[in-house]
């Protein structure tokens, strides 16, 4: 028998929808005793290391692993030539070699692996793989990748899509233009786990792969290709997640794991460092958009042409998806007749770059947010009033042609935050540095500080969009155990720090009003739940949950009804489940459930699909490709330090749309991490590429807000029920990271009086260094 | 790997001696990271947080003597009043974590052009102290850094402890960096004022290949106090005076392009910086004198 690695115990949770529930692993977590992936450890496992490519293009001669084989401890060295079956993956093209083969594009690439007793001896045999590398040029600039004459990096050309969206009049002309340029640099999705996992073998041909991911059965799939296995063959369970924000979509070290257990048929466990996580998982797009506004004097937009370029890196990953939000949502919510949109996604040598919170939609949110200013600027109008003005309400067209369904209060959440009272300025005598820009690095005690105020609003699709098949799946079990009521929920869906767990628990604890509820292990034992991505978890995988227990419950009533009468199936004559019991109307006791049941078990698995959508016209962008949208505005309050260029970000408001918070103590994290990750962005989160090269691959020099960067949020929460979704709820998890950093940036503008065309803003944007004329 | 473990100042020098290839360690905030990262790995480590000698401070003579092994957290209580520059850029170290481990010692092993205890060692006149089984030698610290990353140290030799003045005036620490806390410095400058030398002492950090003084800035600074009587009847200094004292500091500088910022940003801050910590510096002093 297999030993099996140690995870999180699986405690019971109690609570209701809408009641704010702890998370069963909080206290772990904070204790340091959570079973994270790197925590994963088996008898006699080794350990893998990775030979990455130290070029970011190079063409691939021989491998000579012979000096590595001689190394103390090593088992194994695999290259392209030891992949069992598809040499190449990925999310929507397979693209991307298992192992690099013919050449490396990108630096970091993975080449060879070794497995080998200790994770030392394993890191010391890779550097003595010898791999010849021919060293060719890189292709890193997007705008090059683009031309003709550019190299090809993939056959096919450079061009990974290419979105077109023509709404409206195609020639509108307006009284009022402004244009603009803007940059975003790449960001990080940093989870604060590493990329790792434990695969191992089962003596007959198969592998069982502990593992971090975002969605489990996307990776078997890719894995069973790869590897040349039928699917059952292939077994995965979820390890834990320390955070995703995307970079788990990805495989990473899955495959690799997988070849070296079944090649030493020892268990093997790869944990990648923080410099390898860099290279490790893709990024966010960085992007390059070209705006032309058009509006009346009275501030109604007119039209909107945009041009977006995004730098997909070396291989396609969500690279497609992205482009297409970028695209659709590039107007931001605001209701304007004629759009042209062009947007492209391009291969480079640079890192890959695919899913991150956001996804597509906070690139164009700086652009489309900075032109609003601009505009009421060109207007000497309000920028909130010249935002609503113009904002989407129920039943305006996206420039998809897609009407808008549903609550859609845009103007209402900006009249939020702007009602919120301003905060103090900031006076303390003597200087409290920590309020400062600055803080305790005593830069400034007041001098040269200026306050300014900015505003952004911004939306996304919440699920999968463009007529992809959205569904998950769950199984939902009830017994008696221990003379009481217990239902087990059983999905394949990712608990990625988000909250899913608590939100399973609770719609179950709902659905069959019993306390005890226990949440399984994730795997691929249980149908697809889709990936924790999109913000669409608590939408279709707690529509899946929703929708079995319902199942349960229906057969519960029955087997009331059969063996005690009385009772009609459809709980028509208002009988439920509630306090471990069918209770009827008035809430009295009709029967427990743990007498009701007795001995049996009552099971029931069901998938949730949501409304279909359907994929862009290619030629006009046009269509209802999207499922949900959801709203968040954000007000930030800044004191900038105009001469060092240092920013103190003073305070956030938010308000967001959520249509029902299953959670809200979990909601009001989303949007608190949200903001702060959109507040990375606006300020100090970038790798730094260049030739190819990462610059800054650890936490040393690429930057995450701490507690001191991060200020208080003012949050406000509505819950305006959205008709199609299960209790009404709408995705959470991106929204707060799309608007955060451009209300930021637009703070540090008005601050300043700069024009801060990029982010993250440096220093060095928001003060002028250039030699003063002597 | 061998672990080297003594228990006394004698036996940390005779095995720094009989291994002179051992990597020394302290709080290991500098050589636990670079293992981690695979970018060094010592044929032996020689752990010197056993040494209680390490981890003392007392007078010595006009000096103090600090032990090389006082970490952060310890100047800040135990030496705030006494060193306030030192202070100051203690607060700037890492998190309450690192400042609990880290030492000014290590910082002088490691010595990094952004180690933020040696602008306030440079403004202060600082002297290291380094042992070897042969002896003992004191140098000033402006001696001690001799490249990106390289010091005076021998190959024997440890570092015993550093010696440095009580503040006589105010003293100044800044530094800037990317985010509000935790961040290795883009630039930092230190300021000491001694009425009693009638001295104005700097120091700039990760701005030049090793922690520099700003000697011209120094020297024009005590110039423009003198001319004006100001020690003795501090009145303000003027505007342009102030500019110029951080033309010249900035001047002081060599920096490069980097990830962590421009030459040309770290050239501007470098100056702002200069102007607003004598600003502080000096109106402390005029307070002091009114008082
Ligand atoms: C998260 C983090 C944040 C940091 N932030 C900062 C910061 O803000 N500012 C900053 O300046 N530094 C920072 N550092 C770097 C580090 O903390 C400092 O350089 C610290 O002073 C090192 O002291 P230590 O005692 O830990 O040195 P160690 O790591 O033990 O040693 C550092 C070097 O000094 C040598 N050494 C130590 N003691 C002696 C001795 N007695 N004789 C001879 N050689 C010796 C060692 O061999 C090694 O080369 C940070 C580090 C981390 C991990």
């Amino acid at each position: 028998m297999t030993e099996h690695p140690r995870l999180a115990p699986r405690t019971p949770v109690t609570g209701r929808v809408g009641d704010s529930v702890q998370r069963p692993d909080a206290v772990l977590k904070v204790k340091g005793d959570f079973p994270y992936s790197s925590d994963l450890q088996v008898e006699g496992m080794l350990w893998g290391a990775t030979v990455r490519s130290p070029h970011p293009y190079a063409r691939i001669g021989s491998i000579d692993a012979s000096e590595a084989l001689a190394s103390p401890g090593v088992r194994a060295v695999l290259t392209h030539e030891d992949v069992p079956g598809r040499k190449v993956y990925g999310l929507e093209i397979p693209d991307q070699p298992v192992l690099a083969f013919d050449v490396a594009r990108y630096w970091g690439e993975a080449v060879a692996l070794v497995a080998a007793d200790s994770p030392e001896e394993a890191r010391r045999a890779a550097h003595k793989v010898q791999v010849d590398y021919q060293v060719l040029v890189p292709l890193t600039d997007p705008e090059l990748a683009l031309t003709p004459d550019a190299p090809s990096l993939h056959e096919g050309g450079n061009v990974t899509r290419q979105v077109r969206i023509r709404h409206g009049d195609q020639n509108a002309r307006a009284e009022v233009v402004v244009t603009g340029e803007y940059e975003i640099g790449m960001q990080d999705q940093a989870p604060l786990g590493p990329e790792s996992g434990l695969a191992i073998p089962d003596g007959q041909g198969g592998v069982d792969l502990y593992i971090a991911t975002q969605w489990l059965h996307i990776d078997r799939d890719q894995l069973a290709e790869c590897l040349a296995l039928s699917r059952e063959k292939v077994r995965l369970t979820l390890a834990g997640v320390g955070g995703a924000f995307g970079a788990r979509e990805d495989l990473s070290m899955q495959a690799h794991a997988c070849m070296l257990a079944l090649r030493t048929g020892r268990p093997v466990k790869i944990a990648y460092s923080r410099p390898e996580s860099f290279v490790g998982h893709v990024h966010r797009h960085p992007g390059r958009l070209r705006y032309e506004h058009g509006a009346t004097r009275d501030g109604k937009l007119v039209y909107v042409k945009a041009r977006i370029l995004l730098d997909g890196g070396a291989y396609a990953s969500s690279s497609t998806a992205v482009i297409a939000n970028a695209c659709c949502f590039a107007v931001g919510p605001y209701e304007c007749p004629n759009a042209t949109i062009d947007g492209w996604v391009v291969y480079t040598n640079n890192p890959p770059c695919g899913a991150m919170r956001g996804f597509g939609s906070v690139q164009n949110c700086y652009a489309h947010e900075a032109q609003m200013d601009k505009l009421a600027a060109a207007l000497s109008m309000d920028p909130v009033e010249l935002r609503i003005r113009n904002a989407m309400k129920t039943g305006s067209s996206m420039v998809t042609g897609q009407v808008v369904e549903g609550p859609v209060p845009v103007a209402d959440l900006l009249r939020r935050v702007r009602d919120v009272a301003l905060p103090p300025a900031t006076t303390s005598d003597p200087v409290d540095l920590t309020e400062m820009p600055g803080g305790v690095s005593n830069t400034t005690h007041g001098e040269g500080v200026k306050r300014g105020v900015g505003y952004a609003v911004g939306f996304k699709n919440i699920g999968y969009s463009e007529g992809f098949n959205d569904y998950s799946t769950a199984r939902v079990r009830l017994s008696v155990v221990g003379g009481r009521p217990r239902v087990e929920v059983h999905t394949a869906s990712a608990e990625v720090g988000q909250g899913l767990v608590t939100v399973q628990a609770q719609i179950a604890g709902t659905e069959l009003g019993v306390s005890d509820v226990v949440v399984l292990d994730a795997d691929t034992a249980v149908g697809s739940a889709g990936s924790s991505s999109a913000s669409r978890q608590t939408y279709v995988t707690g529509g899946a949950v929703k929708a079995a227990c319902e199942a349960v419950r229906e057969r519960v009533l029955s087997l009331a009804q059969s063996e005690m009468g009385g009772l009609s199936a459809d709980a028509g004559d208002g009988r439920r489940l509630e306090n471990d019991a069918i209770v009827s109307a008035d809430g009295a006791v009709v029967v427990h459930l743990a007498t009701l049941l007795g001995e049996e078990v009552i099971e029931e698995t069901r998938e949730f699909h949501p409304r279909r959508t359907a994929p862009l016209d290619p030629e006009t962008g046009q269509a209802d490709a999207h499922l949900q949208y959801a709203f968040a505005a954000h007000r930030a309050v800044v004191d900038v330090d105009t001469e060092l260029g240092l920013v103190k970000v003073v305070e956030l408001a938010t308000a967001q749309d959520v249509g029902k918070a299953i959670n809200p103590q979990a909601v009001e994290g989303q949007l608190e991490g949200g903001a702060a990750q959109g507040l990375g962005l606006a300020l100090m989160e970038e790798i730094q590429v260049k030739d190819g090269v990462i610059r800054n691959a650890s936490f040393t020099d690429y930057l995450l807000p701490t507690i001191l960067d991060m200020p208080p949020l003012r949050m406000q929460i509505l819950e305006l029920g959205d008709p199609h979704s299960p209790y009404g709820l709408k995705g959470v998890g991106e929204p707060p990271t799309i608007s955060s950093g451009p209300a930021i940036v637009a703070a540090i503008r008005a601050a300043t009086g700069r024009p801060l065309s990029r982010a993250p803003v440096r220093p060095h944007d928001i003060v002028d260094t250039s030699p003063l004329p002597s | 790997m061998e672990f080297l473990q003594p228990s006394t100042w004698t036996e940390a020098l005779q095995m720094k001696s009989a291994h002179p290839e051992a990597m020394p360690i302290a709080g290991g905030t500098d050589v636990m990271v670079e293992i981690n990262l695979d970018r060094h790995r010592p044929a032996s480590i020689l752990d010197l947080t056993r040494v209680t000698e390490l981890n003392q401070w007392g007078a010595d003579g006009e000096f103090l003597r600090i032990g090389a092994g006082v970490t952060y957290t310890r100047i800040i209580g135990e030496l705030g009043d006494r060193l306030p520059g030192l202070a100051m850029a203690s607060r700037t170290v890492g998190s309450p974590q690192i400042r609990n481990r880290g030492t000014v010692g290590g910082n002088l092993g490691s010595a990094s052009p952004a180690g933020d205890a040696h602008p306030p060692l440079l403004a202060t006149d600082a002297v290291v102290e380094l042992a070897s089984v042969g002896g003992t030698r004191r140098l000033p610290v402006r001696e001690f850094f001799t490249g990106p990353k390289r010091n005076a140290m021998k190959q024997d030799e440890l570092i015993a402890a550093f010696l440095v003045s009580p503040a006589k005036g105010p003293q100044q620490f800044s530094k800037v960096g990317t985010r509000n806390a935790m961040v290795i410095a883009v630039c930092s400058f230190a300021l000491t004022l001694d009425p009693v030398r009638k001295h104005i002492g700097t120091g700039i950090g990760s701005a030049a290949p090793t922690p520099v003084i700003a000697d011209e800035a120094e020297r024009f600074l005590e110039g423009v106090l003198d001319e004006g009587g100001l020690w003795e009847k501090p009145a303000s200094v003027d505007a342009s005076a102030l500019a110029r004292f951080g033309e010249l500091v900035a001047a002081a500088a060599k920096p490069i392009d980097d990830v962590r910022g421009t030459a040309a940003y770290r050239r501007h801050a470098l100056a702002v910086m200069a102007r607003r910590s004598f600003g502080w510096a000096w109106d402390e002093y005029r307070t002091k004198a009114s008082e």
